[in-house]
């Protein structure tokens, strides 16, 4: 049998580097259905899952895909699926039905042209809101943005460990251009890589109930077939699992699943901060576009204007109060996004009043250092 | 060599995006240097037009995608009209020289022309027209070092890395006798 983490050197993509993410994570199950750009995510996974114990499936589509995520995640499993735009429109009933009956699980969306079937071989960060919003309800969920390769192996590993930490499904919302990028990776030492499992039950089998949660508003997860009663369903339910059309269930379901995201915001939220301290000028980005970004900055802090970036590694929760604190310093703040606005929004919501300028890019090029050192410019000026 | 950017661009199936993978490897895990290897293509499996970018820097790799490259390899007439533009000055094209008549030549421009399909069907198999044209890179600019290339080429084709390595040699020899003409 294959070692489960190859660490050591390598010159890959970002859809391999998930994949080996991954299979470090301790993921035992992929749900498969083939698209452009995610597809070697589903390539690797089938060569590798089975050298490592684990099971490789494809589905006749991606509902189908999605559900077998849910049903491997009940039976005790890490489970993951990949997809990009279309199929991840197709995956969002079930990815409902992960985040009402609480099952830990990864899904990877290598992003495309949108929206439709766009531009299948062409990148785009367009399901930054559908990622967020895209199944019906009052909900949270944690998505993750990688802008390196290196970071797309170490943020899928850290997708699962919060998908298992807080039962939610978790996100890792991968632009296509870094997806089919290549670039090293280092892969370390199995003993050098955090892994988080979920929380059993300490209960005996008669005492448990399922969606009985402790203080952290989390409850431990019995495998299905280990003895215990598990009772699921997408309907709203009691603790036990059973449906209950009342008031007073719905509202304390629906504020639970919500709320044991939200008082763990800050231990959520990771940015990363560049010349942040001073500044007046703010670039906020994520995914390869920030890269951009990065090399701006620079270039406008050696022409003495005061700019800094700031880049999401966390989309969702969005670091709002992050963004507030800083707003009384800025003057000006530039957001970049390869579509047409949309996490903008939370910016301008948080910043306000100070004045954003958006910055979009539609159609496979992310933004050219030259064009946001033009935008820097100008808002000093 | 702060940043070096690379441009190969033709035809779906001429190895196009292998080519940039295996440069972008050579300098990456066999030089010691930074590389990312980006690529662009259409839905076709052949035919469509093809491009890959490297960019070899000995600095951290920011922007990991090709701005103004300093060197373009055309390997059709169609990526060469594309794309000969936007070399920089100083920069320098390589072309296959049955499949890409140049317009009219730049002061500023190098041209180097690499009879690299015709090379790869003399030993056998113009599959490998993409090594050939690697090996005159190699030689041309020492953009990598021969060694890495080698070590690169035998790592992407295990099982047919004779054939490969022969393109490879043929490839840095026709680089160095135009070089010698200059």
């Amino acid at each position: 049998m294959s070692r489960k983490v190859l660490t050591g050197s390598y010159f890959v993509h970002g859809d391999w580097a998930c994949a080996e993410g991954a299979l470090a994570a301790g993921c035992k199950f992929y749900a498969a259905y083939p698209i452009t750009p995610a597809s070697e995510i589903a390539e690797r996974m089938a060569v590798r899952l089975p050298q490592v114990g684990g099971a490789f499936i494809q589905f006749e589509d991606e509902l189908g895909a999605m559900a077998a995520v849910v049903g491997a995640s009940y039976a005790g499993k890490k489970a993951m699926t990949a997809t990009s735009g279309p199929g991840f429109s197709l995956m969002q009933e079930n990815i409902g039905l992960a985040i009402m009956t609480e099952a830990p699980c990864v899904v990877v969306d290598v992003m495309r042209g949108a929206p439709s079937t766009g531009q299948p071989t062409k990148a785009g960060q367009g399901e930054m809101m559908q990622v967020r919003w895209g199944s019906h309800g009052d909900y949270e969920i944690i998505s993750l943005v990688p802008s390196s390769v290196q970071e797309t192996f170490d943020l899928t590993v850290e997708a699962f460990n919060r998908s298992e930490r807080y039962r939610i499904p978790t996100f890792v919302m991968v632009d296509g251009i870094l997806g089919h990028m290549y670039e090293r990776i280092e892969i370390p030492e199995p003993e050098e890589i955090d892994i988080v499992n979920r929380k059993k039950p300490t209960q005996t089998p008669e005492e448990y109930l399922p969606f009985k949660a402790d203080e952290d508003l989390i409850p431990p997860m019995a495998n299905f077939g280990d003895g215990y009663h598990f009772y699921s369903t997408g309907l709203t339910h009691d603790e036990r699992g059973y449906p209950d059309m009342s008031i007073e269930v719905q509202d304390k379901l629906i504020r639970r699943l919500s709320d044991k995201i939200r008082r763990n915001e800050e231990k959520i939220i990771r940015i990363e901060e560049v010349d942040v301290e001073d500044a007046e000028i703010l670039v906020v980005a994520y995914g390869i576009p920030s890269r951009s970004a990065l090399k701006a900055v620079e270039q406008a802090r050696a022409e003495g204007i005061r700019a800094g970036l700031l880049r999401l590694i966390t989309a969702w929760p969005f670091p709002t109060r992050i963004l507030e604190d800083l707003s009384s310093q800025l003057d000006a703040v530039i957001m970049l996004e390869m579509n047409y606005g949309q996490l903008v929004r939370e910016v301008e919501r948080a910043v306000k009043p100070t004045p954003v300028t958006f910055l979009p890019k539609l159609g496979e090029e992310p933004h050219k250092p030259d064009e946001i050192l033009t935008a820097i410019r100008r808002c000093s000026g | 060599m702060a940043r070096y950017e690379v441009r190969i661009a033709g035809f779906g199936g001429q190895g196009v995006v292998t080519a940039g993978y295996v440069l972008g490897q050579s300098a990456c895990l066999f030089d010691g240097k930074n590389a990312t290897m980006t690529q662009s293509y259409g839905p076709e499996a052949r035919g469509g037009a093809c491009r890959s970018e490297a960019v070899i820097s000995d600095t951290a790799i920011d922007f990991p995608k090709v701005v103004k490259p300093g060197l373009l390899v055309a390997m059709s007439q169609e990526a060469y009209l594309l794309y000969h533009e936007d070399v920089k000055e100083g920069g320098t094209i390589i072309l296959d020289e049955d499949l890409v008549s140049p317009s009219e030549e730049k002061k500023n421009i190098k041209y180097y022309k690499i009879p690299a399909t015709r090379t790869a069907e003399a030993l056998g198999n113009r599959i490998v027209a993409n090594v050939v044209m690697l090996g005159s890179v190699v030689s041309l600019t020492r953009m990598v070092s021969e060694e890495a290339m080698k070590k690169a080429v035998e790592a992407r084709w295990p099982r047919f890395s004779e054939l490969n390595l022969k393109a490879l040699k043929k490839g840095m020899a026709l680089g160095r006798q135009l070089l010698e003409k200059e």
